[in-house]
Order: C-alpha cells, then sequence, then structure tokens
C-alpha cells in the first residue's frame, strides 16, 4: 500500500525512527550524545547527507547497474560526507573538532547506506527526499534527547548551560561508553511502552 | 560486454563527477578552514606558548616563502621587546604527523615554549604530548644551536613513558623549526624588527 508524501515523511519521525525503532546507526549515537550540541550537529550532519545521497541515487536509479549499486551508491555517499566535512571545518570548527573521527564515519553508517539501498534505489525523487528528510530530521531527535538524557544526568547541563544548581553531584558514569549504552536501552524502552499503548 | 562497459562508465562518471564537487567545494572553503584552525587549533597553542606576552601572537603574524612553502610566524613581545618568533613544524609520530608550535627567544637563542597543535597519537600514551604539560615544559630554555633529541637518542629530553616515537616527533619538530630559523636568521630577523 502506497503512502502518501506526509507519511513517508513523518514515519521517520516515530514509527522507523532511527535509532530507537530502526536499530540502525547505533555507534554514533552512543559516541557523540554526551551533549546536546553535539548530537544535534551530528545528525544536521547525517541529515544533509541522507537527503543529498537519497536525492541523487534516486535520480541515478535507472542508469546505474544493479551489480555495482553498492558502489555506487558508497561514492556518493562519501562525497556528501567529504563536502559535509569541509563545510563543518569552514563554518563550525569547534564542532568540526568535537565529533572528530565520527564525521568520515558517517559513510558507514548503516542508516544511510541502509535508506540508499532499501529506498532511493526504487522510488522516484521526491519520495526519497521525503524519506531522507524523516528519518535524518527523527535521527537528529534522537540524538538530541539521548544526548538530552546524558549531558543533564552526567555534567548537569543542557546545551552547556548549568541546569542543576551547585548541590548536584554530576553522575559521571552516563558520559562514559557503559553509562551511553544503558541510556540507549533505556530510550528503546521507553519508545516500547509507549508505542504499546 | 555491453554490461561491463556500461559498469565501468557508470563508476567512471560518478567519480569524476565526485572529484570535480570536491575539488571545488576544497578550494572555496579553504581560506575560511585556514582562519578557523589558526583560531581554534593554532591559537590556543601559540597563546600557550607566548603566554605574558604584551601583544596578541596570532594578530601579530607575517608570512614568509621558506623553500617551496609559505610558512607562518607569529610575534611574541615581552617586556615592551618584540624578541620572540614562534613557527609551525612536524614530526613524523605514532599514527601521522605530529605538529609542534615552536617558540624561539631570538635574543638568546633558545626554546621559548614548545606546544602541540595537531596529532594523531593514541589517546593515554602518546597523546599526552598535547596533555601534559611537563614534557613539553622540558623544551624550554634549550639551545638551538644543536639538535633537541630524546634521552634514548642521546639528548636530555625524557620520553613519556611508553611512547617513544611520538616523543622523538616533537623533539624533531623542534629541531626542525629550530633548522628552519637558524637558515633564515636575517630575514626573520629583519621581519620581527617591522613590529
Amino acid at each position: 500500500m502506497a503512502k502518501t508524501l506526509t507519511q513517508e515523511f513523518v514515519k521517520g519521525l516515530w514509527e522507523e525512527i532511527p535509532p530507537f525503532r530502526l536499530v540502525l546507526g547505533l555507534c554514533p549515537t552512543l559516541a557523540v550524545t554526551k551533549s546536546v550540541e553535539n548530537g544535534i550537529g551530528m545528525g544536521i550532519a547525517t541529515t544533509f547527507v541522507l537527503v543529498c545521497a537519497n536525492t541523487l541515487v534516486s535520480l541515478l536509479r535507472n542508469v546505474i547497474p544493479a551489480k555495482v549499486r553498492i558502489a555506487c551508491f558508497i561514492v556518493i555517499i562519501a562525497t556528501f560526507v567529504t563536502v559535509v566535512e569541509l563545510l563543518m571545518q569552514a563554518f563550525a570548527y569547534p564542532l568540526f573538532l568535537a565529533l572528530g573521527i565520527f564525521i568520515p564515519l558517517i559513510v558507514v553508517n548503516c542508516i544511510v547506506l541502509g535508506r540508499s539501498e532499501a529506498f532511493a534505489f526504487k522510488r522516484s525523487v521526491v519520495p526519497s527526499i521525503a524519506d531522507g528528510l524523516g528519518i535524518g530530521i527523527g535521527f537528529t531527535l534522537a540524538l538530541g534527547s539521548l544526548g538530552a538524557v546524558r549531558e543533564l544526568l552526567g555534567s548537569g547541563t543542557i546545551l552547556g548551560i548549568d541546569v542543576t544548581g551547585a548541590s548536584f553531584e554530576p553522575f559521571a558514569f552516563m558520559l562514559e561508553a557503559p553509562g551511553a549504552f544503558i541510556g540507549l536501552g533505556l530510550m528503546l524502552c521507553v519508545m516500547n511502552f509507549i508505542g504499546k499503548k | 560486454m555491453r554490461d561491463m562497459m556500461k559498469m565501468v562508465i557508470v563508476l567512471t562518471v560518478l567519480a569524476s563527477f565526485s572529484g570535480g564537487l570536491l575539488a571545488s567545494i576544497r578550494n572555496g572553503t579553504k581560506e575560511r578552514i585556514e582562519v578557523a584552525q589558526l583560531n581554534f587549533v593554532k591559537g590556543p597553542a601559540i597563546k600557550e606558548i607566548m603566554v605574558g606576552s604584551s601583544n596578541d601572537p596570532v594578530v601579530d603574524r607575517f608570512k614568509m616563502d621558506i623553500g617551496e612553502t609559505e610558512m607562518d610566524f607569529f610575534i611574541g613581545k615581552f617586556d615592551g621587546k618584540a624578541n620572540t618568533v614562534a613557527l609551525e613544524a612536524f614530526g613524523k609520530g605514532y599514527g601521522g604527523d605530529v605538529g609542534v608550535m615552536v617558540a624561539i627567544n631570538v635574543e638568546n637563542g633558545t626554546i621559548h615554549g614548545v606546544s602541540v597543535t595537531t596529532h594523531a597519537e593514541t589517546p593515554g600514551m602518546g597523546a599526552k604530548a598535547k596533555e601534559d604539560p611537563s614534557f613539553v615544559s622540558q623544551f624550554k630554555g634549550k639551545s638551538i644551536d644543536s639538535p633537541i633529541k630524546v634521552t634514548n637518542d642521546g639528548g636530555t629530553i625524557n620520553i613519556i613513558s611508553g611512547s617513544t616515537i611520538t616523543s622523538r616527533a616533537v623533539a624533531n619538530a623542534a629541531t626542525d623549526a629550530a633548522k628552519v630559523y637558524l637558515e633564515n636568521k636575517d630575514q626573520i630577523l629583519e621581519k620581527i624588527k617591522t613590529f
């Protein structure tokens, strides 16, 4: 059953939100969510790559031979990731320093390659853009919210602003890897609970 | 055969498009990236080694052609005199180039200070070269007339435990910086006088 354009867009924001529903893209999720700012920055970068890659793959879907499609997707995705990296260096250098190696890793982020293969290669341009935007924004929201939880509990701040006062002892565990996994697990738990109702 | 041709052509065209796009974006952003790097990466290192200067070394800088490359030199004024110049040099580290900002006191020919700018060294080990001030503080006061070496190579710099290669890279970078300065001393001193 075909979905409307709006449905293609909206599904990325809840039903098929990575990484909480489509359990994809966990690596950057765990790594960059120490703060809201980094999480959202990564989300925006990934969204840009998703939309551009989906668009180009969709435009070329009748030209790319099936046998070399993965190679072509990677070339396209890697190009846009490099573009994002250069733009970030030029316009948001501190974010570039904070995200570090995880920017080039967007190339192998399962979300991006997955959408190219599962959606953009088979559908026309406008739905592909909607899909990319929806999934990308959903990813950004997910990263932002997990980032908020970890930043709040781990440093007592949100977006760098102290919201807890002096008597709050930060739960530094949340900023480390185990905290990331547990935070993600709890978010998945909450999502499932809300989704069941 | 036709399938093969199509695959080759598609990939070639795609790769060329990619190359062209990336080259043009790179050219377009080169200037901005240089300024950003200066402010966020080299700036802190420069200010750290020039702490106490009466001027802003990032602002008081000049470019000079050394061999085929154009290098940046940063001036530090102490006690009213422009007597310190900083330049960046690179040493071969464990994970790639280690960028080191080296400040040289031109009055007595010694190292005024050293600070790591960029590196790809192992976190917790070689990366200490950037985080641990007690390593780089060893370079202060060393004469630039002889190569600066780590103790393993007969020199006076104690290595960071477990990170001989990184430590050596920093020492080599300091030596290279001193060499560039000594080889171009007259021109550099001329330029410093204008500040």
